[in-house]
This record gives C-alpha cells, structure tokens and sequence, in this order.
C-alpha cells in the first residue's frame, strides 16, 4: 500500500562480471538486427521515393541556379561592390560579358525568367540583348541604354543582384506579398498584387472551419456506431466508409450534378416554389461549393477516429456518473467528452492536414473564390516555376508542422489515436 | 435480521417483470422487501435476473411491469441522477481522467457543495477506506483492491442511505477478495447503511448478507438468511447451487411425522427430512452435505438406515480430507472428514456403510 522506496541502482553486472548493460544490449542485438531486416525494404522505399524526391523539391525553393550559373562576371562585381553602389561602366561590361556567354550557352531565356519572377517583365530584356551582345562596343552602358532604357533601371539591378547568388529567399520573399525594393531594401508588393499572405490565412481558416464541422456531425455518427448493437454498427458503418471505395473524382461529380444552378437541389427548390427561377442558389463553384464537397469528402477521417475511441469507453462511466447524481449533459460534459478527446484530437488533426492541402475537389468545384493554397502550388508547378511551387510548399508544411507542435503542447500528442 | 413487513420495507419490489426483447421475461414477478440498515444479496448463476434486478433499482433499466419503491415512494419514473443511491460497479468505473480526489468531488460538485465541505467529506470518506494518503493519485495508478476502495469511497461519500454492489470484488484474486469481504460487512454494520449486492459467489454471499435471495430463471428460488439457506435448501436449485451436495434420487416409499423412507433406484432404503414432497410414491431427490455424512458406526444414530459404499479415491486438502465413494450405483458421492490426529484412514478400494441423521437428508423436488 505504501509507494515503493526509490531503487537508487548501483553499477548491476552479470555473474561473469560484465556491466549488465552491455550484457542486455548484446542479447538485443540479434534481434534488433533482425528487427532492421524487417523493415529494410520499406525503409529504402519510403527514402527513394518520398525523402529524397520531397527533399529536392523542397530545396528549390531557396536554391535557383537560372540566373547565376551564367553570370560568373556580374558576380564577382557585385561581390566587390556592396549594396547601393551605382553600376558603372564595369557592372555594363561584366553584364555584357555575362549576355554574350548567355547567347553561347542558349541560357538567355532561363536567366531572363529567373529575373522575371522577381521584376515581371524583365525576361524580354535577356532574350533579345543577348542576340546582339557580341557586337556592342565599348562603352557598354551607353550601348545597352540605347538598345532599352530599363537596362538602367535599379530595380533590375537589385533583382540581378540577389539572382546572382543561386541560394536566395527570393521566393519566401514572394510568397509573403513582398518585393525587393529600389535601394535593395523589401517592400511591401501592390497591393493589386497580395495574393499569396491573403490565400495563405483563407486556407488555414477554411481547413478549420470544416474540421470544424466535420466534428459536428461526425460526433452523433461516431457516438451512434459505438452504442449500437455490434451487427447493427458494422451495417452503418459500411455506409460511413463507403464513400472511402468510391473514386473521389465521381463523388465530386456527382455533388456537382446536386449543387449545380440548373441541378438537382436546385431544381426542386423551384419545383416546390421556395426560391424563382431567376432565384437559383449559387452552391456550386464558389466557397459554399468547396466547403460542402470537402467536409463531405473528409468525414469519414472524423468518423473513424471517435468511433474507435468511443468503443473502448465502458458505459459503466456514465452509469457511475448518473449514480452519483449527475444530470445527463453534466455527464455528457465532465465523463464523456474528456474522454473522447483522443479522438477528437486525431480526427480533427487528420481533417485539418488533409483539408490544408486539399487540391481536386477545390479545383473542381471551388471556382475562383474556392481556390486554396495548394492551388495556387499547382498553377506556379504548371508554369514551371518550381522554385515558387516549392517555396509555397515549404510554407504550407511549415503551417501544418507549428499546429502539430502547438497540439502537442496543448493537448499532448501521446493522447492522440487514429484507430 | 427478520424478513422486513411489506409496509416498513425501505426497498420493495412489488410484481417486477422485465423484458428486453417483449418476447421472453429475464425477471418473471419479482416481489422483495428489503429493510433498512439490511444487507441483503443477489445470488444466482449468470443470466439469472439478478443484475438486471439491481439495474432497474439504480434506474438504468425500467421495470416492463409493476412498480419499484424506495423508502415508500414509487421510483419506477424517478432518473437515476435524483435517486440518490450510490453504487459500486464490477470494474469500478473510476473516472480514469480524474484523480482520486476528483472522482470522489464528483458526486459533491454536482450537488452543489462548497469547496470546504467538499474536502472535509473526502478526506473522511478516504480515511474511511485507509487511503487517505492517495487523493492525488490517478485511478491507473492504483492497483485493483486499491480502486476497489476508492470506488467504495465514491459511492458513500455523499452519504447514501442505499449503497448497491454489482459483484464488486470479482476482480480481485482470492486473498484480497475475502479480505474486502470483511471490509465492506464492517463499513455496513458501522454506518448504518442499506446494501444490495449482486454476485455469482455463493461464499460471498453467505459471509457477508443479512439475507441472500437465490435467482434463477428470473424468479427468486429462496430468500433466506445464510445458515437457512445452507442447511434448509427449499428446492433442489437452492441445494446445488449453495455449497457442496450430494444427490440420491429415489421414490417415497413412506411419509410419516416429519419423516420420509426413500427407495433409490438401486433398491435400498434410505432416511430423509421431507421438504417439497407431500404423497407416497413420489419421485424426490435426496440431498447431504457432504460433512453431514457418517462413515463411522458409533456416530451414527440409532435406528438410522446405512447404505453400502466403496471408496473411489482420497484427496488431501489441508485442513480436510475428501473421499469420493461409489453410493447407490453413482461414482460422485463425497464425503468431508477433519483432518485431525485421530482421523480414521480410508483406503481405496475400502468398503464401508455410510449414514446421516435424517434431518440433514431432505427430500426435495426431482429436478
């Protein structure tokens, strides 16, 4: 009954005198080595075709060697000349140097978009200089200016700066709506232009607000499986994971046919009288259209989670609570829902991660103002602008990584269970 | 204590039926009075009514039939939370996300008592367990005699006047079963509590009950104090299921003045206590305890009729020795005998006349 005194071990050994220690870890060897053996192979897998891949996409995002690699004069002026320093007659000529051997390696066009991702624009000044940089003479600066004044334009001058070196944060620079100012210095971008920081807030809110959701009505469901005779939760719970067997694409679709102005929904709203035809609710290719299909798509990520924890919890603790005179929201509040927060916990971390990322259904029914981040990755990827693809990767999985930090403060995340 | 009166009971089942399916009956016309400051248990196999009994009393279920009433109220409609009856559940059902003391505040937090009252009564609820020193302690932290208590605590630490126990100490392992035995028939006797208490142990029940009501098949088979119901089973349910015994079925050859002469099937005759059968030539079922029976000539009484036996085998037990003998063609007749120093030896293979007072043998139903 007493607590058991604190053992203070002295240095055990064997009989024969070894450190137990390493006696115990030599007998555990042979098995952890064959523990190893075990996994090896999905050990390789998951190194080949998820670390390695991710790891250099992830590196593009602060690592371009467009511009730099065909640079090699400007770079060493701009590494003797600090920041501020006017360009003079040598800036010309090493840029001139730099957009001859552009023109000899056919590298006008790589370096010109490099540049063009900071100063939009500029790329069309690379391409065409270079063509006829091997038959300017000197001085280059006024040869240049007359072939286009925005040679001269400091702007440009900070861009190719910073392009010069191939490690940059040109991209996280971007991506947080800022841009490189005229002195060197970063500025906010136009505010025509804020588009990332603003995506950026919506889709964390959005993921929330259906996690949000998703708990709400995944909570009776999971509750329901759990108190329902064992034949009966198997059958309901068949409903629950069938959406898990049907392509996402066709349930997708279909919301669409029901969502839709002239659809299903729709359609019987006019049919009844409630709305006109002129009246027809717009659920579809909007925000509504994107949350409705993605808490769909997600509840049974909720479902799965509450319903396994549930289970485990005996009615007994209810019972128990009622004895000692608790009313039933009471016991509802301080038993039941204390101890289903392992659940909720992993449903709304696994909603909420996917729900961030989530990229088909808002692109199939999130029109413009649907749109998430991870959208706006796949249109930097289909432009090849991979940097900024992965820049905003890096930045959406940084996002993800604090909240799982701040669950793991909060709530703890040994508490977590996924099944 | 006396069987309560049907107007001074403080529980009384009056004709309680229940079902859960509307097809078949699980408690088949239940009527028990149970006073106060009484101990009273549920004994019974499982599937017999009797936790289902205790649920309808706790509230969790509804009677399908007759009415429930405590302390002369009718509760059939009253929920479980204003009942105010504390229970002590199988596994204990310790809040696991509460400590100890949490888990006994609950019960007063929610009755709305200060903060004051509230830790003066869980401390003496504690120490009236002996684990004062373990409030902070979280229920998985403590072993399972050691929840035993505090689930105890829990439930009478708003002061229930009704406390019901639903085979609270099956988990236990022997030793600290029979221990905690003591305990709760203590704390009852010291505070002046009712207890129901369910469970399947016949030792159980007998150590610790006022009364012990038998169940089976949804009816209660007898409702008696312990020692009766050792030694005066009324039926051949409540004869097997209380304690060892031994079965002889034969017919009444004779009825007279209290005593009955049985004729088993082997041919011989044999001496009983007729309990439930009343004509000649009725077919009964003779019951002995096994420590009821005489193997020794001197001891047994005279007049008394012997019968032939032959020791199977001879099993050493300790504090007894076990004989299981050949009796009227059946190979399942035992008889207990002291281990003492002057204990006669059986051998096997022994042939010996075993005999009883008659009214240790009762005559009951066939079954």
């Amino acid at each position: 009954m007493t607590p058991a005194a604190p053992i203070t071990p002295a240095m055990l050994t064997t009989a024969d005198g070894r450190p137990l220690k390493a006696a115990l870890a030599a007998a555990q060897a042979r098995s952890k080595r064959r523990a190893l053996f075990l996994v090896l192979p999905l050990l390789l897998f998951v190194v080949i075709s998820f670390v390695i891949p991710i790891g250099q996409m992830l590196q593009r995002s602060f690592y371009h060697d467009g511009f730099s690699k065909s640079a090699p004069a400007l770079q060493a002026w701009f590494a003797e000349n600090p920041l501020g320093t006017e360009p003079d007659e040598a800036a010309y000529a090493a840029l001139v140097a730099d957009l001859a051997l552009m023109q000899e390696t056919r590298a006008a066009g790589d370096a010109g978009t490099r540049i063009n991702y900071t100063l939009p624009g500029a790329r069309s000044l690379y391409t065409s200089a270079a063509r006829g940089a091997k038959k300017l003479e000197p001085p280059f600066k006024e040869a240049l200016l007359a072939e286009d004044a925005k040679w001269a334009d400091p702007r440009l001058w900070v861009a190719m700066r910073s392009a010069a070196s191939p490690w940059t944060a040109d991209f996280y620079m971007i991506a947080a709506d800022l841009q490189l100012a005229a002195d060197g210095g970063v500025e906010r971008a136009p505010e025509t232009q804020r588009v990332y920081v603003a995506l950026y807030i919506k889709t964390i809110f959005l993921a929330a607000l259906i996690t949000g959701i998703c708990l709400l009505l995944a909570f009776p469901i999971a509750h329901l499986l759990a108190t329902l005779p064992m034949a009966k939760a198997n059958l309901l719970l068949i409903l629950v994971l069938l959406p898990f067997w049907t392509s996402l694409l066709v349930r997708t679709t279909s919301w669409i046919v029901l969502l839709q102005d002239q659809g299903v929904i729709n359609s019987f709203l006019v049919y009844l009288g409630a709305i006109g035809d002129d009246g027809r609710l717009r659920m579809i290719y909007n925000q509504t259209g994107t949350i409705i299909v993605m808490v769909h798509i997600l509840l049974p990520f909720m479902v799965l989670p509450l319903y396994s924890v549930m289970r485990v919890i005996p009615p007994s603790y209810a019972r128990a609570a009622r004895s000692l005179g608790a009313t039933s929201w009471t016991t509802f509040r301080r038993i039941y829902l204390p101890q289903t927060l392992p659940g909720i916990g992993a449903g709304a971390l696994l909603v909420f991660i996917l729900a961030v990322g989530y990229y088909i259904t808002p692109a199939l029914v999130g029109g413009a103002d649907g749109m998430l981040y991870s959208n706006m990755i796949s249109f930097h990827m289909n432009k090849a602008n991979w940097s900024m693809a992965a820049a905003l990767a890096t930045l959406l999985l940084l996002g993800v990584l604090v909240l799982y930090w701040l669950y793991d403060r909060l709530v703890g995340i040994d508490n977590l269970k996924l099944g | 204590m006396a069987a309560a009166a049907e107007g001074d009971a403080y529980v009384a089942f009056d004709h309680v039926q229940k079902s859960y399916d509307g097809v078949s009956l699980v408690v088949k016309d239940l009527n028990l009075s149970i006073a106060k400051g009484e101990f009273l248990t549920m004994l019974g196999p499982s599937g017999s009514g009797k936790t289902t009994c205790l649920m309808m009393l706790a509230g969790f279920e509804t009677a399908t039939h007759g009415e429930i009433r405590l302390d002369g109220r009718n509760i059939n409609l009253v929920p479980p939370h204003k009942r105010g009856i504390g229970m002590v559940f199988q596994n204990y059902a310790l809040f696991p996300h509460m400590t100890v003391g949490e888990n006994l505040s609950f019960p007063l937090e929610v009755r709305g008592m200060g903060k004051d009252e509230r830790e003066t009564r869980i401390k003496r609820a504690l120490d009236m367990v002996q684990m004062g020193a373990f409030a902070s302690r979280r229920p998985a932290q403590l072993s399972g005699g050691q929840q035993q208590r505090i689930a105890l605590a829990r439930a009478l630490v708003f002061d229930p006047a009704l406390v019901l126990m639903d085979e609270p100490l099956g988990a236990l392992d022997k030793q600290l079963r029979e221990h905690m035995q003591f305990e709760i028939k203590h704390l009852h006797e010291r505070l002046g509590i009712t207890v129901v208490y369910v469970t399947h142990d016949q030792g159980e029940a007998l150590t610790m009950s006022d009364r012990v009501a038998v169940f089976n098949d949804g009816r209660i088979q007898q409702l008696a104090p312990p020692a009766d119901l050792y030694e005066r089973p009324e039926n051949s349910f409540v004869a097997q299921f209380i304690g060892e015994n031994n079965k002889l079925p034969g017919t009444v050859e004779e009825l007279s003045q209290g005593k009955a002469l049985v004729r088993l099937a082997t041919g011989e005759l044999i001496d009983a206590t007729p309990v439930n059968v009343t004509e000649k030539g009725q077919k009964t079922l003779v019951s002995i305890r096994p420590e009821r029976v005489e193997f020794k000539p001197e001891m047994m009484p005279a007049g008394a009729h012997t019968i032939g036996a032959e020791v199977l085998e001879v099993i050493y037990m300790g504090d007894i020795l076990r004989a299981r003998l050949r009796v009227a063609g059946s190979d399942d007749f035992v008889i207990k005998m002291r281990n003492t120093l002057g204990q006669t030896k059986l051998d096997r293979g022994q042939k010996i006349n075993v005999g009883w007072h008659p009214q240790d043998a009762r005559a009951l139903d066939p079954s």
